[in-house]
């Protein structure tokens, strides 16, 4: 049997986790689906993958604090091995030459290292921000609001929205609108004094994105991050055991029991069009692949530009397509360290858990600032894991993984990352260096990928995580571009799925996931 | 590669147009000496004439004798690649892999709304290579419909002159002027013909509904070109005229003008304003066989829907005064539109007009329709309600516009 002759009721186009994701619920639904992933293994940007002899690390993301709920459930991930527990909640530490700061729990229902006054302060803002970031919640797992033509219960989810609003309270009310649109920076300086937990909010809410703190703004990066849970907590945060590789693992495993059948090492070659209607795809080994629905969890540019091409689609939306803005400002280390690096003044739970560097906002402006003209950060901030240690597997006996994010890193270095990375790298010991010293002395062998790096080895344009940045003028209806943002496209029976679609990017699924959704709503 | 290409200065350079406030085009020395009347007016940024030394006279030349207007402010792209054919059927409406090289069509375009952007005609000048002329200026919009096809456009509206030859000796000044061979071009046909050492393109095109010839040159050659024409004219009754009389005559042919007879989509400012090709009567440019367009999907969806809101119709009025930009009623009370353009037409001896509705009116229901006149009379109005019919374009159909071989002179 040749899968050319079979009709697909659907093609995914990409196996990342909202791939999978997506594929695994249309799968459920009943439908017969094919994904179709063109690298040699599943999982996108969310694998365990050995970077050094023995040495294994997720390859992006490293931290799981936003998988949604709804994916959970509805894929029965924990009866596919995804665990999650309590337990499992690693605490967040500032790292300052002041000594370090902890935030336990879920993002801080503890704080220690700091003043009374500034635990009760932090106590306030962090119950005001959850505050917040629960009333925006429910849009990550709804379409965003169709401005041409809202159904019903599109309504009634916003009508619930202004209600939630209504529910705090005048005063709280006011301030939610007020401080909305604030960059972070201020709303810190409103609320707290402690530099070290402000560098960490400041860090929290511009990772990933183009922004620096004092830029209008960047408080929405934090709530993104604390509308985001795990283990049923607001703005937890887990290592998982096997890396995101097997997060993946779980979700995958979902899909295969649905019914997905899954093709790697198959690179799509373009979507077929017939009178203005997706019928399937045309691999780049020249099977066309029919089915009812396409659904690319890849790159929105890319399926646009490239699968889909200008011949079909208007001009208007062209332009809007290329102008997605997504150059990715965030590189990814990874350390194989002879044994485990010590940082000052950090206990064992601590080295354990996510280790920032960023010490105050101040130093975070500073970081972003020459990225704006090209450079890369002298004095870069960044966030630290070691993952070896909960997981020994990932690393020989004895030795350590670090992973870490580090800001900032534009895409389109003035002098080239082939010439900036190993100055670039350079730039990122020294400041490890001064933090946990020794440890450059223990490195086996480095691995730094940046956007450029990102973009080759992931297809991620620009090397942006996100694929395309999550900053107010591309979220919710205007994410991927205005007018489309509710998973369909302007060819009907194409769809997007992907982390350039509503909500945006993290490992949630949950673009894979309302993508899905909306295909079984449609055709209900 | 991520393919955030900012828009270069390259763009900016191309449409210097507006660094000098009020251009003269390659004929002005000419045009200039012949203006009695000195009535200007802007045509996109170039000093054109209204009329030269009368404009009924000016009319008349058009429709007994042989007018010759300047077209160069006419905003023209060169258009040429291996996939100029497949990007021009994606921006526009009619469908290009139709259009023969040697042939000219009248088009529009549309945004992704399906409104529309301009109307123009567009020059099959080989294979490969095309020249589009329009109203507006469109080249951002042009370039970003490139992006994918192998393809260049180039603004060319400085570097080529244009004149139209209109009338019923128009042939005959062309063949006695020396341009052999005119005589085989049909209706939309073009041909190149030589001109000083350089090329001229010749189409039996117009926007009169006359016998008559579009003539481009590059802007070096122009005046030679112009004393060529005026010296094979001169005993065939070749006048120099302005836009007034070209104005009537269009309107005689039933012809509208983007920005006088609709408003632009790129123009428009208020919501219901944009108009798509069904609403102005360009419907039939629509070719559902063919493939994908700029707007397809919003004019298909809109035809499906029945969203189309407004209508373009013709207009016969009683009386003779023109009834321009008035009011049109349903029986005379209810506000249904308004008159774009209006005349007394000395050739069809009706008073004519193009009106836009609001759908159902012109569309279904045509009964009972009524034109409020304001004809101002020594500082008062007049206030005339006529009826209006709703009628067929073109209001005149000239049997020598087409016919073949036209008649020498």
């Amino acid at each position: 049997m040749t899968s050319s002759n079979l009709n697909w009721d659907a093609i995914v186009i990409g196996g990342g986790h909202n791939g999978l994701v997506a594929a695994a619920t249309l799968a459920k639904s009943g439908r017969k689906v094919l994904l179709l992933e063109a690298g040699n293994e599943v999982g996108g940007a969310a694998r365990t993958e050995e970077f050094a002899p023995g040495f294994r690390v997720s390859s992006v993301a490293h931290l799981l604090n936003r998988l949604h709920p709804d994916v959970v459930k509805t894929l029965e991930l924990e009866r596919h091995g995804l665990k999650i527990e309590r337990g499992d909640f690693v605490p967040s530490v500032a790292l300052s030459k002041d000594g370090p700061l902890v935030l336990h729990g879920a993002y801080g229902e503890a704080l220690t290292g700091a003043s009374p006054s500034e635990q009760s302060a932090w106590r306030d803002l962090r119950a005001q921000l959850l505050r917040y970031a629960g009333v925006l919640k429910p849009f990550l797992s709804r379409r965003p609001p169709d401005l041409a033509g809202m159904s019903l219960a599109e309504m009634t989810g916003l009508g619930q929205t202004a209600l939630a609003l209504k529910k705090l309270g005048k005063e709280d009310m006011r301030d939610f609108l007020r401080i909305l649109l604030m960059n972070v920076y201020d709303l810190l300086d409103e609320q707290l004094s402690d530099d070290r937990l402000k560098g960490l909010l400041a860090f929290d809410a511009t990772l990933g994105s183009h922004l620096g703190p004092r830029s209008p703004t960047s408080l929405l990066g934090l709530y993104y991050r604390l509308a985001g849970e795990i283990g049923g907590l607001a703005g937890a945060q887990i290592q998982p055991k096997g890396g995101m590789g097997a997060v993946v693992a779980a979700i995958r495993s979902a899909a295969e029991k649905a019914g997905v059948s899954i093709r790697q090492a198959s690179p799509v070659a373009n979507v077929i069009v017939e009178t203005g209607r997706v019928v399937g795809v045309l691999t780049q080994d020249g099977e066309a692949l029919r089915a009812k629905s396409v659904v690319s969890a890849i790159n929105p540019a890319t399926t646009i530009l490239d699968l889909v091409g200008p011949r079909e689609v208007d001009t208007g939306f062209m332009r809007k397509v290329k102008n997605i803005r997504m150059k990715g400002d965030a590189a990814k280390l990874h350390l194989a360290l002879d044994r485990p690096p010590q940082f000052a003044g950090v206990d064992d739970a601590g080295h354990e858990g996510r280790l920032v560097i960023a010490p105050s906002p101040d130093h975070v402006e500073r970081a972003f600032n020459p990225s704006k003209y090209g450079a890369f950060s002298p004095e870069p901030v960044m966030e630290i894991t070691l993952p070896s240690l909960a997981d020994p597997s990932l690393a020989p006996s004895g030795a350590c993984v670090l992973s870490a994010v580090v800001q900032y890193a534009p895409y389109a270095l003035r002098e080239g990352w082939a010439a900036g990375k190993p100055r670039f790298l350079e730039a990122i010991m020294a400041q490890l260096e001064a933090y946990a010293p020794g440890i450059g002395a223990t490195v086996r062998h480095a691995e730094l990928l940046t956007p450029a790096d990102l973009e080759a080895r992931y297809r991620m344009p620009g090397g942006h995580w996100h694929h395309g940045e999550l900053q107010a003028d591309q979220m919710l209806m205007s994410r991927p571009v205005s007018g489309w943002s509710g998973y369909d496209t302007p060819l009907e029976g194409l769809f997007l799925a992907g982390a350039g679609s509503h909500p945006g990017g993290g490992i949630s699924g949950a673009p894979g996931l309302n993508a899905a959704r909306r295909i079984i709503a449609m055709r209900a | 590669m991520n393919r955030h290409v900012k828009i270069n200065s390259a763009r900016t350079l191309a449409q210097a147009h507006f660094r000098t406030l009020r251009l003269g085009t390659p004929f002005q020395p000419r045009i200039d000496a012949l203006a009695l009347t000195n009535d200007w007016y802007n045509w996109a940024g170039y000093r054109a004439p209204h009329s030269l030394w009368d404009e009924e006279l000016e009319y008349f030349a058009i429709r007994s004798q042989a007018a010759l207007f300047d077209i160069s402010p006419m905003t023209k792209y060169r258009i040429e690649g291996p996939d100029a054919e497949a990007y021009l059927d994606r921006v526009t409406l009619r469908d290009v892999t139709r259009l023969k090289p040697g042939r000219v069509h009248y088009t529009a375009w549309c945004d992704d709304e399906g409104f529309v952007l301009d109307d123009g005609t567009l020059f099959r000048l080989s294979p490969t290579r095309f020249r589009l002329c329009s109203q507006e200026r469109h080249l951002p919009w042009l370039l970003d419909s490139a992006i994918g096809y192998e393809v260049s456009v180039e603004e060319e509206t400085e570097a080529v002159a244009g004149l139209a030859l209109q009338g019923p000796t128009s042939f005959a000044i062309l063949r006695h002027a020396g341009f052999a061979g005119v005589e085989r071009l049909k209706i939309f046909d073009l041909a190149e013909f030589a001109h000083d050492g350089a090329a001229v393109t010749i189409s039996r095109t117009g926007f009169t509904g006359d016998l008559g010839y579009e003539l481009f040159v590059p802007a070096d050659n122009a005046l030679s070109l112009w004393d060529r024409l005026m010296a094979a004219g001169e005993l065939r009754g070749i006048r120099a005229i302005g836009y007034t009389a070209l104005n009537g005559a269009r309107l005689e042919a039933g012809l509208i003008v983007a920005n006088a007879d609709f408003t632009t989509a790129e123009h428009a400012i208020r919501a219901d304003r944009l108009r798509m090709p069904d609403e102005i009567g360009l419907g039939f440019m629509i070719d559902p066989d063919k493939g994908h367009f700029n707007g397809r999907r919003a004019i298909f969806e809109a035809r499906a829907k029945k969203k189309l809101r407004h209508v373009l119709v013709g207009l016969e009025i009683e009386g003779n005064i023109p009834a321009e930009h008035a009011i049109v009623y349903c029986k005379k009370s209810r506000e249904v539109g308004l008159v774009s353009a209006a005349m007394w037409s000395p050739m069809a001896k009706r008073n004519v007009a193009i009106a836009s509705l609001q759908r159902p009116y012109g569309d279904t229901v045509v009964d009972d329709l009524w034109v409020e006149i304001y004809a101002m009379r020594e500082l008062q109005y007049q206030k005339l309600m006529k009826r209006a019919k709703v009628v067929p374009r073109p209001f005149i159909k000239l049997d020598r516009r087409t016919a073949n071989p036209p008649a020498d002179f």
